[in-house]
């Protein structure tokens, strides 16, 4: 089928594995309908489309709407594409039993957003004394030479806006999956709030 | 009730005994020694419980040989076989840390019980009381 598909982050609790109390994050996963199936031939290289979450007509585009009814496919939230493994069909459901426990996947999500950050809590400065007369606290201090070269250097860490981008997490291991209540438990966190969007992938690193 | 507290709730045991904070509770706890299992029993006052739905834990202080001694346990633990309550006590506090300082009497509903025969606990003893705290609590959790 694919090699993985979308899902949302409810929250973490606690569970037994191998009687050990682990960590873990409850991801509904799934289900998820196969819109599209692109291949070498039309599209110059072969993945699957996979639609997830419902959502009213009016709050999609009249070229989203026209996309799926070409598909035959209700009004779905988000749509994505995965690896193509195996036989797909258009129509056929992605559930959460492609993954089994003991399983290693990556999950991608979008991390909490922190606003505009300094470099302290951005990119981990050590900061100054905060007293003993220390008039230096929290400033990211110099930021290069002078006379060569006259500017900054590209890749400078410096403040700005922090969080709300895309991050993977490797490598979590899955504690038990139920493929009847679209329900993964996954070993750890994963990015983002509760009820963000999330996409879990066979593991790159197996 | 939301998405989540669902999924804990089908984590939790079908029914866990009624105790409450300031009981004399025996707690089994399953014990593997290699290739055996066995239940031994752990017998003291409840002194908090924390948590929610499947993460409760509660705690249990008893005093050993002049020596407090408190295990954590999580309320759906498969470890945790059996709770009896053996005396229920009247306390009016959720948390009852003010045990760990204390030597003498602790007010139960009937009996006004001692807490433990260590009337001479000397210093010593207390310093290794906090001490050992901590190692049973991983112990338990393990």
């Amino acid at each position: 089928m694919t090699n993985g598909l979308l899902g949302k982050k409810l929250g973490m609790t606690q569970m037994l594995d191998e009687a050990r109390l682990t960590p873990v994050t409850v991801i509904e996963a799934g289900p998820c309908r196969v819109v599209m199936v692109k291949t070498k031939e039309r599209d110059g290289y072969e993945a699957v489309q996979l639609s997830f979450g419902d959502v009213k007509d009016r709050k999609l585009s009249k070229a989203q709407l026209g996309h799926l009814k070409k598909h035959e496919a209700p009004a779905s939230r988000v749509l994505k594409e995965f690896k193509k493994d195996g036989d797909v069909a258009v129509g056929q459901t992605v559930k959460a039993d492609i993954f089994k426990k003991g399983d290693w996947v990556d999950v991608i999500g979008v991390s909490k957003g922190k606003g505009f950050q300094g470099v302290v809590r951005r990119h981990h400065y050590s900061g100054g004394p905060e007293s003993h007369g220390s008039m230096f606290h929290r400033a990211p201090g110099s930021i290069g030479a002078s006379s060569f070269p006259s500017r900054v250097w590209k890749g400078k860490t410096l403040p700005g806006h922090m969080g709300a981008e895309r991050v993977t997490t490797q490598r979590l291991k899955v504690i038990e999956a139920r493929p009847d209540e679209n329900l993964l438990f996954v070993r750890g966190a994963v990015p983002g709030a509760a009820n963000g969007l999330l996409v879990v992938r066979k593991s790159k690193k197996g | 009730m939301n998405q989540l507290e669902r999924v804990q709730r089908s984590l939790q045991k079908k029914s866990v005994p009624h105790f409450e904070i300031g009981d004399t509770v025996r707690v089994h706890v399953k014990v593997v020694e290699g290739e055996k299992e066995r239940i031994q029993v752990y017998e003291g006052a409840v002194i908090a419980r924390k948590g929610s739905l499947n993460t409760e834990m509660f705690t249990v202080r008893k005093v050993s040989y002049g020596v407090g001694v408190e295990r954590i346990f999580p309320v759906h633990s498969p470890i945790v076989t059996k709770i009896d309550v053996v005396r229920q006590g009247k306390v009016r506090r959720a948390k009852l840390y003010y045990l760990r300082g204390k030597k003498g009497k602790f007010s139960r509903v009937e009996d006004r019980e001692f807490v433990g025969e260590g009337k001479a606990q000397s210093g010593s003893a207390r310093a290794a009381e906090s001490a050992e705290a901590p190692v049973e609590a991983v112990a338990a959790k393990s």
